[in-house]
């Protein structure tokens, strides 16, 4: 079987009856049955609730109302995102048993749009990683290559729509959680502008970094749905009173006299040469639509996986500060007075990298460091933002790789934290800057391994880099190609 | 920049306590090391002179984002309790706080 339609052929069909909502999720129960055992993507899976709600739209269709855009569309959450009465674990042994009493701000808009919740994704312990080898249950696998990580945080959830289990699975991206998963399963994973999305609901990481973003086949389907979850929301403070553009109606638009920048600092040392050519190919497609490529500078970004392990690492320590074992989450057996509650509880608690990156962040805060560390970031950080400020003064929008490579195998950075880190370097300063940037699929290396194309835009210009993307998955293939377990 | 910021267990000892976190001896020798790595390269933020430079502390030109003070419903005590490691009644039972000697 070759696994679920995507968003919007699902949404059309239960729409117009030639399928029902409860056969829609009925063949995601099916794909996942069929692969989940080899991938391990999926925390929990709820085919009864799905099946349950599937059956409510079905008969809301029989009476003649409007079951939402989504209508039957089964959608996966990466474990990260709270919905109400079903486990929201964020991979880690602290939050193993939590059980969320309120839905997401996402999962409220999705519901009301007619998509089902079927599954949480695994992910990286407290989206912290890019490999997902971080989940503090089990590593996920890459569709494409069962001995490679799928990439992280959000693996999960890439991987899951890579092998066509699920039509679309959301994610988080705080240093570009969902774009290089994307990129190393072959998917379109597309990062919000900071504050476009509520992250209400959203178990913080960074809380000036984090977005909610959508992870899915082709650039359409991510248009139909940042559509629904984008939008202020009050009870997000960050999210802005924004209007939401018509992402859709965009995608159509020509892209002849749309100006393309490229900056050398994305193609330096250690990147792929497979990885460029596939993403200078790209470039000589958009020009041959009538756009103009140029040169630009972003001379700070060698800084910014630097600023990022500060920045990043300070905001989690503050967020994670609330896992003490007293109202939710892990406490220790038998403590010995209240600190020690504490101090236990997250010890047995957390992984090692989360540690680590509370440790890091607890330093680079803590009195005789905050000026050095702290306080530099955070201006490092305005040079960042700068530069993408100038560079866009010139250019629409900015091309460049996702990851400096393809896939690595399960283990090869898992010992190395530095290693891992740097497997973000071309998509941190994104989430400092506060722009959106989507991850598309853009080629093959020689193992088979997909590539991923990064185009990134200024401030609240999704349509920009949605319409581009489509532009491209229009004249491409490379976005329908499928790994070998969910072949057609 | 800090450069003379050496990172040793003493130092990573007082992190732990800091961040609350009971990490074993292994894990301080272990951290350290990784730590001191990380640090390093972080270092590398000092060759850029920042003195003009405003810090950003997020990336929107959001400020101070008021509402009305209105009561709106919230959870009753069981859900809020929902979750809770142990309970008694409609309290968060926890161990006795004082007495202990380490109020830090």
């Amino acid at each position: 079987m070759s696994g679920v339609l995507n968003v919007a052929e699902t949404a059309r069909t239960v729409r117009s009856r030639k399928c029902s909502a409860r056969q829609a999720v009925q063949s995601a129960i099916n794909a996942i049955r069929d692969r989940e055992g080899r991938l391990k993507t999926f925390i929990s899976v709820s085919p009864d609730a799905a099946l349950k709600r599937a059956d409510e739209i079905d008969a809301a269709i029989a009476h003649g109302r409007d079951p939402g855009p989504l209508a039957g569309v089964p959608v996966a959450l990466k474990d990260n995102i709270c919905n109400r009465h079903a486990a929201t674990t964020c991979a880690s042994n602290i939050l193993r048993d939590f059980v969320p009493p309120y839905d997401a701000h996402v999962v409220e808009r999705l519901t009301a749009a007619g998509a089902i919740i079927l599954a949480k994704t695994n992910m990286d312990e407290f989206a912290m990683g890019s490999s997902t080898e971080n989940s503090g249950f089990f590593k996920t696998r890459n569709p494409w290559n069962e001995n490679c990580v799928p990439g992280g945080s959000s693996g999960g959830s890439t991987a899951a729509v890579a092998a066509r289990m699920i039509p679309a699975a959301f994610g988080s991206d705080t240093g570009g959680s969902i774009r290089q998963p994307a990129a190393l399963c072959g998917v379109t994973g597309l990062k919000p502008t900071y504050g476009r999305v509520s992250r209400y609901g959203l178990v913080a990481f960074g809380s000036s970094l984090d977005q909610i973003g959508p992870i899915t086949v082709d650039a359409r389907d991510a248009a139909l749905l940042l559509a629904v979850i984008a939008g202020r929301d009050p009870r997000d403070s960050t999210s802005v009173a924004e209007p939401v553009p018509d992402y859709v109606a965009a995608l159509d638009k020509p892209i002849h006299g749309l100006k393309i920048g490229i900056a050398a600092e994305y193609f330096g040392q250690g990147l792929d040469p497979q990885v460029e050519t596939a993403v200078r190919a790209a470039l000589d497609l958009f020009r041959a639509r009538g756009a103009e490529v140029r040169e630009i500078t972003l001379p700070h970004m060698k800084y910014a996986v630097a600023c990022y392990y500060v920045v990043a690492t300070a905001e989690a320590s503050s967020n994670l500060a609330r896992y003490d074992g007293v109202h939710y989450g892990h406490r220790t057996p038998v403590p010995s007075d209240l600190i020690d509650l504490y101090a236990r509880s997250r010890h047995e608690g957390f992984g090692a990298e989360v540690k680590r990156r509370i440790m890091l962040g607890t330093y680079v805060l803590s009195s005789g460091y905050y000026d050095a560390y702290y306080l530099k970031a955070l201006k490092v950080r305005t040079l960042i933002r700068r530069d993408f400020e100038r560079a866009f003064e010139s250019v629409d929008v900015i091309a460049s790789p996702v990851t400096p490579t393809t896939a690595f195998p399960i283990g090869e950075k898992s010992d190395d934290p530095l290693a891992m880190y740097l497997a973000d370097i071309y998509t941190i300063s994104a989430n400092l800057a506060g722009v959106p940037a989507i991850s598309i699929p853009c080629g093959f290396d020689a193992k088979r391994l997909p590539i991923g194309l990064q185009l990134t835009g200024p401030w609240f210009r999704e349509d920009r880099i949605l319409n581009l993307a489509h532009q491209f998955q229009s004249a491409t293939d490379h976005h329908t190609h499928r790994p070998p377990l969910a072949a057609a | 920049m800090a450069r003379e910021s050496k990172i040793d267990e003493s130092l990573v000892r007082h992190v732990a306590h800091l961040s609350r976190l009971a990490l074993t001896d292994d894990e301080i020798t272990r951290m350290t090391g990784e730590l001191s790595a990380i640090v390093g390269y972080i270092d590398q933020l000092g060759e850029l002179d920042t003195a003009d430079v405003p810090p950003t502390a997020h990336a929107l030109p959001v400020h101070n984002v008021f509402r009305e003070d209105e009561v709106t419903p919230s959870f009753d005590s069981d859900t809020a309790l929902s979750n809770a490691p142990q309970r008694e009644g409609t309290f968060f039972r926890v161990p006795k706080i004082l007495d202990t000697g380490d109020g830090a």
